[in-house]
């Protein structure tokens, strides 16, 4: 494998979260990657998917497969939109057979960020410093669909100066859930109060995830507790120095 | 989302004493299953659930195979098997036996099944006494309620709340501790298992090798209400068919583990047929309902026909924060939590409560727990797609349904999803940078009012990832 890395960073970094899509590429570029950004990206297409609109998801994904035909290796700042494309796009093609063998090579090239770099670039320690006790928020899908635990946890573990502490439970879902949390937002409300209850009990200043959805349901909710905690992204942290 | 779904949940989540009733109540039944089947406790668990998936799957694939054998062996039992389509058609079994046996007094065996159809208010309808005997379905039918959760059905009572129905139903000393609460119900009980014409069971496995009914328990009522009756009649859906009792080996050591972290449950029992000559205890007379009730609608589905290989362990109940938050009663029927949102539809209509395939976070602790290995978001997402086409048949929702091609549109046009960004981002408040707590009155509608209702929103950067990188 080269060293040539596209970014796929997801239409919710590009619109409200730019930060972390730079933070991501200077990380791979200190570790000696050339980092392209497909211009003709948007979305993976979830949002329609879990939403039940699956002739509209497929659209989109068509329009995923298209632009990243070309790439050989594609990075992502969220477990939530990786694994739909790892696990899902194929649900959504069952019918169409070529598009499905176009599916299962696109499944090959696509990384979570956390596992590209422990398991592609092979590191864990990026060179990072940031004095903060922290603590970190598996996202449901980069936990229990592609099965990502110890990976950020390696690479928070080198970062100089930084303390990791461990909620109790981190696995427990922040309530975000796309579209879920605003067609039952009381609901998904509370599911973020118990995750902040469980973020306090840790006394950690920053609360770490590599989902951006998750940390903007828990700043949210930080945000609007009115508690003074920040969020950040795995790649910001990682970026640090 | 009918508005009874929408206030049920408003209610639970509004009642802190529920909510930690709630909160404790499947804690302790999720902290005692980890514990129970972490690797140091149970090494081959993951291969365990592997076996039942592939059990399970064998059986619902070849159900008919093993049901015809089940019945030829519960017949050769001197036991007969009666095949229900519906609610009505157990009871109307159930009533014409009891007419004409004289019998009055019915003892009950907890069972999801009989819940599922309404047994006790359809026989008492008809002037029959039909008594729960497992302690927490006893509470509830003294509450007159419905089970809050599939394994324990009180959950949500605490035991204040039980001294208060049992004063007010038996009328008997206000009592407060567990241990005499439990002796006030077993005299009750003692005395209804003594004088019962009938008693009704569930069944937790059929096994088709030996045509015995399986039943696992702990409190020992259902080894009464089995024995005690003259006549025993066990009601199962048709799904809970197993090939041969050697597949309880792997099933067992799944199902208490799961349900209550217990290694086994108290009491499992292999009931195959009346009394026979020389024994000293059984019913005469043993029948086994089987319940289709939609079951048999699942089938041709592949995929979602899976929902049929749930032993109603309660596992993804206690792992759902959705379940955690809303309680049992939320839901639109007695079946609750993850395998609810996905029966319910299915043996109901999609059309049943709408809602309900899409009242989850889709994170997934369900299929991580279930011990059978349903892929119960899988399903919810099917679920959720058959609810948009059954929509979109009926004309509704149009809006949404709108809203999603235009997304799909954008989406497919770079430059149209560009511009579309950069004007929200100049719509949106300017935040200096900090999160923002409200939006002015006209912007505050649909989905960005719903989130505001619980959280702040993430400021608008000044510019886009693509123009940032553009600049770099
Ligand atoms: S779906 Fe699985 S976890 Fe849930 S009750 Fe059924 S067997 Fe147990």
């Amino acid at each position: 494998m080269g060293n040539q890395v596209s970014l796929f960073v997801t239409c919710m970094v590009d619109q409200l979260f730019p930060k972390v899509g730079i933070a991501m590429a200077d990380v791979l570029e200190r570790l000696g990657y050339r980092v392209d950004f497909p211009e003709q990206q948007t979305c993976c297409g979830q949002p329609a998917y879990n939403s039940g609109y699956r002739a509209e998801a497929r659209t989109v994904a068509r329009h995923f497969l298209k632009t990243f035909q070309a790439s050989e290796t594609i990075v992502v700042p969220s477990g939530s939109c990786t694994a739909m494309v790892t696990h899902h796009f194929a649900d959504l093609f069952q019918k169409e057979p070529e598009t499905l063998a176009l599916v299962h090579a696109m499944e090959k090239k696509v990384y979570e960020f956390a596992t590209f770099l422990t398991e592609v670039a092979c590191v864990e320690d990026v060179g990072a410093r940031m004095e903060d006790v922290v603590t970190f928020h598996d996202g449901c899908h980069a936990l229990r669909e592609l099965g990502i635990k110890s990976a950020p946890r390696r690479l928070l573990a080198h970062v100089k100066g930084l303390e990791l502490r461990e909620m109790a439970p981190a696995e427990e879902c922040c309530g975000f859930g796309g579209t879920f949390a605003v067609k039952f937002a009381e609901l998904s409300g509370a599911m973020a109060r118990t995750k902040i209850d469980a973020i306090l009990g840790t006394g950690a200043h920053t609360v770490v995830s590599l989902d951006p959805s998750c940390l903007m349901q828990i700043q949210g909710a930080l945000s609007r507790a009115g508690l003074n905690l920040r969020t950040m992204h795995l790649a910001e942290v990682l970026a640090s120095r | 989302m009918s508005a009874e779904f929408d206030l049920k949940i408003h209610d639970t989540l509004a009642d802190a004493n529920l909510q930690l009733a709630i909160y404790t109540a499947t804690g302790r039944l999720k902290d005692k299953r980890i514990e129970v089947t972490a690797d140091d406790r149970l090494p081959d668990y993951q291969e365990l659930r592997t076996q039942a998936n592939a059990l399970k799957k064998h059986a619902i694939d070849n159900l008919d195979h093993y049901l015809e054998e089940f019945e030829r062996n519960v017949e050769a039992h001197g036991g007969k098997v009666v095949y229900c389509k519906d609610a009505t058609e157990v009871s109307d079994f159930v009533l014409d036996l009891a007419r004409r046996r004289g019998a009055r007094l019915i003892v009950k065996s907890k069972s999801m099944t009989t819940e599922e159809v309404d047994l006790n208010e359809r026989l008492e309808h008809h002037g029959l006494e039909s008594v729960e005997t497992d302690l927490g379905e006893y509470i509830i039918q003294l509450a007159h309620e419905k089970p809050y959760h599939i394994v324990a059905p009180a959950l949500h009572k605490t035991r204040y709340d039980v001294a208060d129905i049992f004063t007010k139903e038996l009328h008997v000393a206000r009592e407060t501790v567990p241990e005499k609460l439990t002796l006030i119900a077993r005299g009750v009980l003692r005395e209804k298992f003594l004088k019962a014409d009938i008693g009704i069971s569930g069944a937790n496995f059929l096994i088709a090798d030996s045509g015995a009914v399986v039943l696992v328990e702990n409190e020992g009522n259902a080894r009464l209400t089995t024995s005690a009756p003259k006549i025993h009649i066990a009601v199962a859906g048709i799904e809970k068919v197993i090939p041969r009792a050697q597949d309880l080996a792997v099933f067992l050591k799944l199902l208490a583990r799961s349900a209550t972290g217990q290694l086994l449950s108290v009491y499992t029992s292999f009931l195959a047929g009346p009394r026979r000559t020389g024994e000293v205890d059984g019913p005469e007379e043993f029948y086994v309902v089987l319940l289709d009730n939609g079951r048999t609608k699942l089938l041709p589905d592949r995929s979602k026909r899976q929902s049929l290989y749930c032993i109603r362990c309660g596992a993804c109940l206690n792992a759902c924060p959705v379940y955690r938050k809303i309680g049992g009663h939320s839901f639109p029927w007695v079946y609750s939590g993850p395998i609810g949102a996905i029966i319910t539809p299915q043996f109901m209509g999609v059309s049943h409560e709408p809602a309900l395939p899409f009242a989850s976070s889709l994170c997934g602790a369900c299929g991580e727990v279930c011990p059978v290995k349903i892929d119960i978001p899988k399903v919810l997402l099917e679920l959720r797609s058959d609810v948009k086409k059954s929509e979109a048949r009926e004309g509704q929702n149009r809006i949404e349904k709108l809203a999603f091609r235009v997304f799909a549109w954008v989406m497919t046009h770079p430059r149209i999803y560009e511009l579309a960004g950069r004007m929200a981002g100049s719509m949106a408040p300017a935040g200096d940078g900090k999160w923002i707590h409200s939006v002015p009155a006209p912007m505050s509608v649909g989905p960005m009012k719903a989130w505001l209702s619980q959280r702040d929103l993430p400021p608008s950067p000044s510019r886009s990832f693509r123009e940032m990188w553009r600049q770099r």
